[in-house]
């Protein structure tokens, strides 16, 4: 369906060839577009009218008084499930501490919740696959378990801003809630429209990205740099450059798709992906109100080994 | 009068949240006093981390994204339906 919408406009309305860079260039940009969007209205909408997606204050109550590796599972899982923009961290980090949460899984959490999501996934399976999407998930939440649990190690606590410790949450007072299939639909619609508000500059960019790399990028050239599985400089490269850029999880994936369609290794493509959606400046910038430089910086470099090595190992494992 | 708090750190959101308020009641003559809550300790003794959030009368009636219009109105016509255009 997509694919005919995106024949149609491009090759018969406009003229142009699927041989010729622009074309292939546009064609990629209308069919991603046009299926991301599809997808993403669709499954917020779904969640929303279920009421499934959790809010950061129902998973404090769940995770608080837990057994550690309890807490840890819970909150990375349901960290997938929680969508909160980022401008929410300073409070949820606050509600965290203030539960009695072990700083480690609310860094788990923390990992987890920006670089995997319901909408990711499903893109992912229609995408590229339901292999690459199963490993990418997985690789996700092994990241998110190790890396808060080695933070704890470091006794992270001495870096919390003191002001945070004395801050005392109250009991919060919901008003009812309409849970009428009228009061659904109008919930959902707004959760459609405020996540898609949030992010389709971030899709749009990812698309657009992944189409100027789909289109004008030479396989040969992306074979010779890029391509090579015994290429180990090209895992940390990717990893480093995805510190700088930010994305969505969701506006990573057309740009994925583009890199693993010429031929990019799949481990120096996830890297990639994991990098621009879990490590950014805007966001550590935001964390620093409640911890200090100490802790951020440990926090980036814990997340960038993983990366590497989760790139290392697929590129080894795709080898065989 | 109803009592009305817009809790949130300053950002973009909460100042549109804050000004959907003041929109949709004067629109309506509904009388509130409507104060923004900028404190994060006093925004977290309110029981929540997502924001921004609206108070009501001491009730939360939002927390997490910009709500809509409808949802707006139907903090102050408690038996007003918000899928319904006609009932309010």
């Amino acid at each position: 369906m997509f694919e005919l919408l995106a024949n149609t406009l491009v090759f018969t309305w406009m003229g142009l060839t699927p041989d010729s860079q622009a074309g292939a260039a546009l064609h990629f940009f209308v069919m991603d577009s046009a299926k991301i969007f599809f997808l993403l209205i669709i499954i917020i909408y779904v969640m929303g009218l279920l009421r499934a997606l959790l809010s950061p204050e129902k998973v404090r109550d769940y995770v608080r008084g837990k057994p550690v590796w309890l807490a840890r599972s819970s909150a990375i899982t349901l960290g997938a499930v929680t969508p909160f923009c980022s401008c929410s961290s300073v409070p949820l980090f606050i509600g965290f501490v203030e539960a009695g949460i072990p700083l480690g899984v609310t860094f788990s959490f923390l990992i987890a919740s920006p670089m995997i999501n319901e909408v990711a996934a499903v893109l992912l399976v229609s995408l590229l696959g339901w292999k690459i999407a199963a490993l990418y998930v997985f690789a996700g939440l092994l990241v998110a378990y190790v890396g808060g649990a080695l933070m704890e190690r470091f006794k992270p606590e001495r870096w919390v801003e003191s002001y945070v410790w004395k801050i005392q949450m109250g009991e919060a007072q919901w008003s009812e809630e309409d849970t009428s299939l009228a009061g659904r639909h109008h919930f959902a619609l707004n959760e459609v429209k405020n996540i898609v508000g949030r992010i389709w500059k971030w899709v749009f960019l990812g698309i657009g990205v992944g189409a100027l790399f789909h289109g004008y990028v030479p396989e040969a050239w992306v074979v010779e740099h890029l391509g090579g599985k015994d290429n180990w400089l090209a895992v940390p490269a990717a990893v480093l450059l995805g510190i700088p850029l930010y994305s969505n999880a969701t506006g990573v994936i057309p740009v994925a798709e583009a890199m693993l369609g010429k031929g990019v290794a799949l481990g120096t493509t996830l890297a990639l992906m994991m990098s621009i959606a879990a490590l950014s400046l805007p966001e550590m910038l935001i964390l620093r109100k409640v911890i200090r430089w100490p802790a951020l910086a440990l926090y980036a470099s814990i997340l960038a080994v993983a990366f590497m090595l989760v790139g290392w190992s697929f590129n080894i494992l795709e080898a065989f | 009068m109803f009592d009305v708090k817009v809790l949130g750190s300053g950002c973009r959101n909460c100042e549109t949240t804050h000004k959907m308020i003041e929109e949709v009641c004067s629109e309506n003559a509904i009388p509130i006093t409507l104060d923004k809550v900028e404190d994060m300790a006093q925004i977290m003794s309110y029981g929540i981390m997502s924001t921004p959030g609206v108070v009501v009368d001491g009730k939360i009636a939002h927390a997490g994204g910009v709500p809509d219009k409808k949802t707006v109105l139907s903090w102050f016509q408690a038996k007003c339906c918000p899928g319904n255009d006609n009932c309010c």
